[in-house]
């Protein structure tokens, strides 16, 4: 390896004579252009000097504070590294100083386009470790909780990736019919994006009057939007020309890097939890799974659009099923886990008790462990829990599928341009939240 | 309480003693191996056309409130043809080194599960191509956030995390050769590698 320039570069100042902050220097080092070249590409007597790109973390096409740094040989990458942690917010050490329930709201944050869904997925782990039998209004109530925050990640996905590619009316388009389903969120919740709908063994509430109709009406006007999304960017020229054979990852390659979700389906891995490893009765439900061929962005584009048809497939049988449920019982009848009703626990003196308990100590699990994975939209999400028997976890862990999906950035990038780095990067479909916890 | 997955009696029988014990915990199956031959016990899971465990779902550590108790690495497999699961735990003592063999080389995707798990934890991943800090910077002093004995706060006072965040030069970070530090650190003049270790970025004398 030739000698570095490291001290050059490093002096490229940062800093004034009198220490002020300049401007951000964009090192040019000479490289060794043998080691960093890819095969066949440039003739030796291009050049040996490489570039230094930096996007972020600051910057509208990174989807949140994620940092690139790109080595360029002219235009071509020779490779690219992330640098994240700039939103790490400690969920997971806070998780062991919260009771179960507490953890819920913290769930919100991290994928912050899914909240409902991983509230869901927070109270199936904790129900798993419980091996507690939830009630079948309360499935149905999840089912559609998870599938409505799969329409709006999908959506918002859709959306920033075209205004990503230079399209910028889709993006009306998916977010006006996202503000509908968050008008449907806020009726139901009461908040829009921190929804903590769910609680351990039941719902924090249940949906109000006249809700199914608003989700039913969405369900039947939504398709049209679809339609026109598809028919805008599908057979587009410009659209095929930037996504089509890049960013291409195997099925092989894919599965070697634990992608999960839309990018591991992509690359035609035929892997959807909720097919393979069924939980809230989705292997009931009457659905397919869009399995891609080139693992390309086309591909996580096409799969993408095809879930949005699928989950409305998914939220009009859920409804049906809802209609037919109306009265069951939301909550499992279980005092160690939900509250029992205050009219009950003023007047009676073991439900106070156990009302009493509840507050003052919190859901309390058997010794043991449990990871419990559910399909999101980003990819497998899983939680993993490890109790001692005490109201609050000795480990909460988050599997968060944006984290791995990114994690096979810089492979995907290699030898592309640098426009498709943007593009690539916006396939991947990250939530900063999710990836620095 | 379901039974034990018979992946823990196919490995107990290719592994022998180095299988220590396996388990159930609602439903999952738990193997612990030991730390010396949990790199072969993986590649065999991998590898072998009865278990072919080729999707690895998680990696993380546990540490339990009892200090006594040893501080575990997981391994979450996943066989994707098989839609099975399989836990691999292996324990180790903290009053040792914390160090496993890395499993970069079998899957790509543990490369920053692995440096997570050090960040987090300070377990080395022994072999691991690039095994920097992932979340926290690269200079964080405080220690590894989630182990037991770090403080939901952290270690430092709140004055003392302002200073350093305030003195931090972010600016500094955007030449070629700090970019590649992590492999290049050998070569870097020795005063230099003595300043990057110190944490000081940016302006050079």
């Amino acid at each position: 390896m030739t000698s570095r320039t490291v001290e050059y570069t490093l002096g490229t100042p940062g800093l004034d004579e009198q220490g002020r902050v300049t401007d951000v220097p964009l090192g040019v080092g000479l490289k060794n252009t043998q080691e960093y070249r890819l095969p066949g590409q440039f003739d030796e007597s291009f050049g040996a000097e490489h570039m230094l790109v930096n996007i972020g973390p600051q910057h509208p096409a990174t989807h949140g504070v994620l940092r690139l740094v790109i080595e360029l040989e002219g235009e071509t990458v020779i490779r690219v590294i992330p640098h994240i942690g700039y939103l790490h917010s400690g969920f997971e050490k806070l998780g062991e100083y919260r009771q179960y329930n507490q953890i819920i709201p913290l769930t919100d944050r991290t994928d912050y386009l899914s909240p409902m869904a991983n509230n869901v997925g927070l109270a199936l782990a904790v129900e798993k470790l419980m091996d507690l039998q939830i009630t079948e209004r309360c499935q149905v109530l999840r089912v559609l909780a998870c599938e409505m925050s799969r329409i709006i990640s999908h959506l918002v996905w859709l959306g920033t990736t075209g205004i990503d590619l230079g399209a910028f009316t889709p993006f009306l388009w998916s977010f006006q019919e996202r503000e509908r389903i968050y008008n449907l969120q806020e009726a139901w919740t009461g908040a829009r994006l921190t929804t903590s709908v769910t609680r351990v063994g039941g719902m924090m509430a249940d949906v109000p009057t006249g809700w199914s109709a608003g989700l039913r009406d969405f369900c039947r006007t939504f398709p049209s939007t679809l339609k026109e999304i598809d028919t805008m960017f599908t057979r587009n020229a410009i659209w095929i020309g930037r996504t089509q054979g890049v960013g291409v990852l195997s099925g092989e390659e894919a599965i070697n890097r634990s992608l999960s979700g839309p990018m591991l389906r992509a690359s035609g891995v035929d892997y959807d939890v909720r097919k393979d490893r069924p939980y809230l009765g989705y292997e009931t439900y009457d659905f397919d799974v869009p399995i891609g061929e080139h693992g390309d962005i086309y591909d996580r584009y096409r799969i993408r659009l095809e879930e949005m048809w699928q989950s409305t497939r998914i939220l009009e049988q859920a409804l049906d099923r809802l209609d037919k449920l109306e009265g069951a019982p939301l909550n499992v009848d279980d005092p160690r886990v939900i509250l029992p009703p205050k009219s009950r626990a003023m007047s009676d003196m073991e439900a106070m008790i156990f009302h009493f308990k509840q507050v003052m100590e919190g859901v309390k699990p058997p010794v043991g462990e449990a990871y419990m994975g559910i399909e999101n939209p980003k990819g497998e999400l899983g939680y993993y829990f490890v109790s001692d028997g005490t109201a609050k976890p000795v480990r909460w862990r988050i599997r968060p599928p944006a984290f791995i999906n990114l994690s096979a950035l810089p492979r995907m990038c290699e030898g592309a341009l640098l426009s498709d780095v943007i593009a690539i990067n916006a396939s991947v479909d990250i939530v900063m939240g999710e990836v620095d916890r | 309480m379901t039974s034990l997955s018979p992946s823990a009696a196919a490995l107990r029988h290719a592994f022998g003693d180095a299988v220590e014990r396996s388990l159930v915990s609602c439903r999952d199956t738990i193997v612990y191996v030991r730390r010396d031959r949990v790199h072969d016990a993986l590649a065999w899971l991998k590898t072998t056309p009865e278990q072919t465990f080729d999707y690895l779902t998680d990696v993380t550590a546990v540490e339990y409130r009892d200090p006594e108790r040893p501080l575990e690495v997981v391994w979450q497999l996943r066989s994707l043809a098989r839609r099975a699961d399989l836990r691999v735990k292996v324990a180790l003592d903290k009053s040792a080194p914390l160090e496993v063999p890395t499993v970069c080389d079998l899957w790509k995707g543990a490369d920053w599960l692995e440096r997570e798990t050090y960040d987090m934890f300070g377990v080395v991943f022994t072999g691991h191509p690039d095994l920097r800090r992932i979340i926290m910077w690269e200079t964080y002093a405080e220690g590894y956030p989630l182990r037991k004995d770090f403080p939901l706060r952290g270690h430092f006072s709140r004055a003392e995390q302002t200073r350093q965040a305030l003195a931090a030069n972010p600016e500094a970070h955007y030449s070629l050769d700090e970019l590649s530090i992590a492999e290049a650190f050998h070569e870097l003049p020795k005063d230099m590698r003595e300043r990057l270790r110190r944490g000081e970025r940016g302006f050079l004398k």
